[in-house]
């Protein structure tokens, strides 16, 4: 788990700056603070910065194959290494150290881009050759690892996160306004763009062959789901105990590390699963990580003791109050590097500072099983309102909506019209966006906030048009659950969850998160497995109940879900923060001109009014001010020159070009 | 006139901020996103301690509440059938 960064010559062999590429490096030194290193040569500079987990002593990177014509940098796990690894050394392979990355780097020189199907685990990678002249880069399956890159005057520039390409002051800082408008719609970017206009990222299951200025961008992997005449057709126990026998298998791999290994845990079903397999199966001695908030509604402290006191493990909790939460943001933003629409990522970068603090570097987190399990109340949403669909006149159909959200539906006196607010769409049930309609209508509400000229901007821009250019041809065969779980898996989880909510609060404080339920293997499984399975009536993750039925208590298992939120207003405007006045005040609105400030000053004042606010007020709230923080952090005032370079522990100068300005470097 | 434009003023400053043009007296709340599941309670607030009414449970439905026409006709209904109470009590 680390950083890795590089400079390309597309054109000519143009002087590469080690400057540059150490300024790069140093940016991410948060992912991998135990050391570094770059290869360099005429046409290629490439770093990473490292994080040790496997092979903490011979493990620095960049790391090359026997001829030393194949140089790679890696961020990641690949957990299937010592399987893969036996078989190489079988084909006559020589390795110099013990680590993934040496297996990734042998794979690749047999099999080229086929290596990435053999690949189990989340990973982010560059490969030079420095014969021919080409780099390979790719990303795992579901975007677990971060991947940018721009293209400038003839350079090619990749890093893990934003601002190492940023560092490079020619590169251009500005807001795309499509992918705002976006961010507005979807809660994040659609795959492949990042809020930035020159960034690329490169989407989740994809890799890039570039090869001087020839680049190819190719998917080699996507979320695929049965229809009924594919579908798998075992009973249900059998779909149980596989699905059991592929997670205890994706526990375990994930185990391999040579430090040890923490667990979050929530108190929901998803991590005490978890943390009870690896308890039970694994590590007696387990550590495990909570959050407790300070307002009610959002903690589950009870469902957390319980667990702890079941397993009987020793539990480390952050208390997240809203003051707290409410000065995190903007260094939350730094490293999220997206506006955001809830502030859900700021207890999670909390947590991650604990859990660093108590000397761990890897935990494993219930991630995944919603989106795989069928476990979102979108998915239940989406089949009541189909069965309503049936028959719209229907008074008693749509009132299954009241058993999802109770919470909104405990005041009588809005039943009727919340009945209207969920109708919207009901008659294309074979709309392709049929399930999130309307919670992306509601979302896109926010955009009436934007300002004249961004307004202009994006006229006759229509982001539902751009989705439906990258669904997969089977898509439209689906049923309606299969198609919410791919929208759901393939825009928020990939472009969200795992980014503002995943790796980027954890890299922040160099932790490095491993996801069982996001194993290839066990999406691929319930890709497969009938819908029906999947949620039974309206009783959510039907399959991965069975699974833990005799693994966790009964009282977790029956308990209603509880979505992770954190508190928006009262953490923003109820505790004097100066910085949230400043960025909403009219001259700072003013003066980035992504919003309407009048508007904006209304929202402000109706926000801290009332006692209670309102989920698009409190979404309205987060997604302007964190427009604010980011344009103001990377745009107007960020501080590119006062990054140091790195000095790199190991350092492989090839280079018969040397740059004129004067270098950093140093070589063990 | 004055009471549907004060509604108007209401809607246009809660839930659009200020942004008056993207309603007229006959926009639906609902289909054009102007209020969502928790604004209707705002709504019926406003209208309750505005008027001096009481909003019924089963009078809260899209036939009263989804446009400014509507709910202005609803207002002036209650208000009417207030007054001819208050009318019969004096006789």
């Amino acid at each position: 788990m680390c950083g890795i960064a590089g400079i390309i010559n597309l054109k000519e062999p143009i002087p590469l700056s080690t400057n540059s590429l150490g300024r790069m490096t140093s940016c991410l030194r948060h992912r991998g603070p135990n050391e570094s290193g770059i290869y360099i040569d005429d046409w290629a500079g490439i770093t990473q910065t490292r994080l040790s987990i496997i092979d903490l002593f011979e493990g620095t990177q960049p790391i090359h194959n026997e001829n030393k014509n194949l140089w790679i940098v890696f961020n990641g796990e690949i957990y299937n290494y010592i399987e893969l690894r036996r078989n190489l050394i079988e084909n006559g392979h020589k390795f110099y150290t013990l680590t993934d990355t040496e297996v990734i780097l042998h794979l690749y020189e047999d099999e080229k881009e086929n290596c990435l199907n053999k690949l189990n685990g989340q990973f982010a990678f560059a490969i030079w050759n420095s014969i021919t002249k080409e780099i390979f880069i790719a990303r795992d399956r579901v975007g677990k690892k971060p991947l940018f890159y721009t293209i400038y005057k003839n350079q090619f520039y990749f890093a893990s996160e934003i601002k190492a390409i940023f560092i490079n002051n020619e590169i251009s800082r500005n807001i795309d306004f499509i992918s705002l408008n976006q961010i507005f719609t979807f809660w994040t970017t659609l795959p492949g763009r990042t809020i930035f206009k020159d960034i690329k990222e490169l989407p989740a299951g994809y890799y890039i062959k570039l090869k001087k200025n020839l680049i190819s961008i190719n998917k080699y992997w996507d979320f695929e789901f049965a229809n009924s005449n594919n579908e798998i057709n075992y009973k249900i126990d059998d779909i149980a105990w596989f699905s059991k026998e592929l997670i205890l298998d994706a526990v375990n791999i994930r185990l391999r590390a040579d430090v040890p290994v923490g667990c979050y845990l929530s108190g929901g079903l998803d991590s005490s699963g978890i943390a009870a397999i690896v308890k039970k199966n694994f590590n007696n001695e387990l550590r495990t990580f909570g959050i407790r908030f300070e307002e009610k509604d959002f903690d589950e402290g009870e469902y957390q003791r319980e667990m702890v006191s079941n397993l009987n493990v020793n539990h480390s909790e952050i208390f997240a109050t809203n003051k707290k939460i409410g000065e995190l943001l903007p260094e939350v933003i730094w490293h999220c590097e997206i506006p955001l629409l809830r502030l859900s990522p700021v207890p999670l970068f909390m947590l991650s500072k604990l859990v660093h603090q108590n000397g761990f570097r890897v935990v494993l987190t219930g991630e995944g099983a919603d989106e795989i399990f069928g476990g979102y109340n979108i998915f239940k949403e989406t089949l009541i309102r189909a069965f309503w669909s049936k028959f719209p006149n229907s008074n008693m159909r749509p009132r299954l909506l009241e058993r999802l959200y109770p919470y909104i539906f405990k005041d009588p006196k809005s039943r009727a019209s919340l009945k209207s607010f969920f109708k919207l769409g009901i008659e294309n049930p074979n709309d392709p966006f049929f399930s999130h309609i309307v919670r992306w209508q509601n979302t896109s509400r926010i955009k009436r906030f934007f300002s004249e000229d961004i307004s202009n901007a994006y006229q006759g821009y229509d982001p539902y048009l751009e989705l439906k250019e990258i669904l997969p041809k089977d898509y439209f065969n689906w049923d309606s659950l299969s198609k919410a779980q791919y929208l759901e898996m393939k825009i928020f989880l990939s472009n969200y969850l795992l980014s503002s909510q995943g790796d980027r609060v954890a890299m922040a404080h160099s932790l490095e998160i491993r996801m069982p339920y996001l194993d290839y293997r066990l999406i691929e499984f319930l890709g497969k497995v009938p819908s029906y399975f999947k949620i039974r009536g309206l009783n959510e993750k039907f399959i991965l109940k069975k699974v833990y039925k005799d693994i966790i208590p009964q009282n977790i298992l029956e308990r209603p879900k509880h979505p992770y939120r954190a508190p928006i207003r009262n953490s923003l405007l109820k505790n004097n923060l100066k910085y949230v006045d400043e960025y909403l005040s009219e001259e700072s609105i003013k003066k980035l001109n992504l919003f309407n400030h009048v508007m904006v000053t209304k929202l402000k004042q109706k926000l801290s009014q009332q006692n209670e606010a309102s989920e698009f007020d409190n979404m309205a709230l987060v997604g302007i001010l964190s427009s604010q923080i980011l344009s103001n952090i990377f745009i107007e005032n960020f501080h590119s020159k006062l990054i140091k370079p790195e000095t790199f522990n190991i350092t492989f100068d090839r280079r018969t070009l040397i740059e004129s300005e004067a270098t950093a470097i140093t070589t063990k | 006139m004055e009471q549907i434009e004060n509604l108007k003023n209401f809607v246009v400053n809660n839930f659009l901020f200020g942004k008056s043009n993207l309603l007229d007296f006959d926009t639906d709340f609902f289909e054009k996103g102007i209020i969502d599941s928790t604004g209707i309670l705002e709504l019926v607030c406003y209208v309750e301690e505005t008027f001096n009414i009481t909003v019924k449970d089963e009078e809260i439905i899209p036939e009263n509440f989804s446009s400014l026409t509507k709910l202005n006709n609803y207002i002036n209904q209650k208000l009417n059938h207030i007054s001819e109470v208050i009318k019969k009590c004096a006789v």
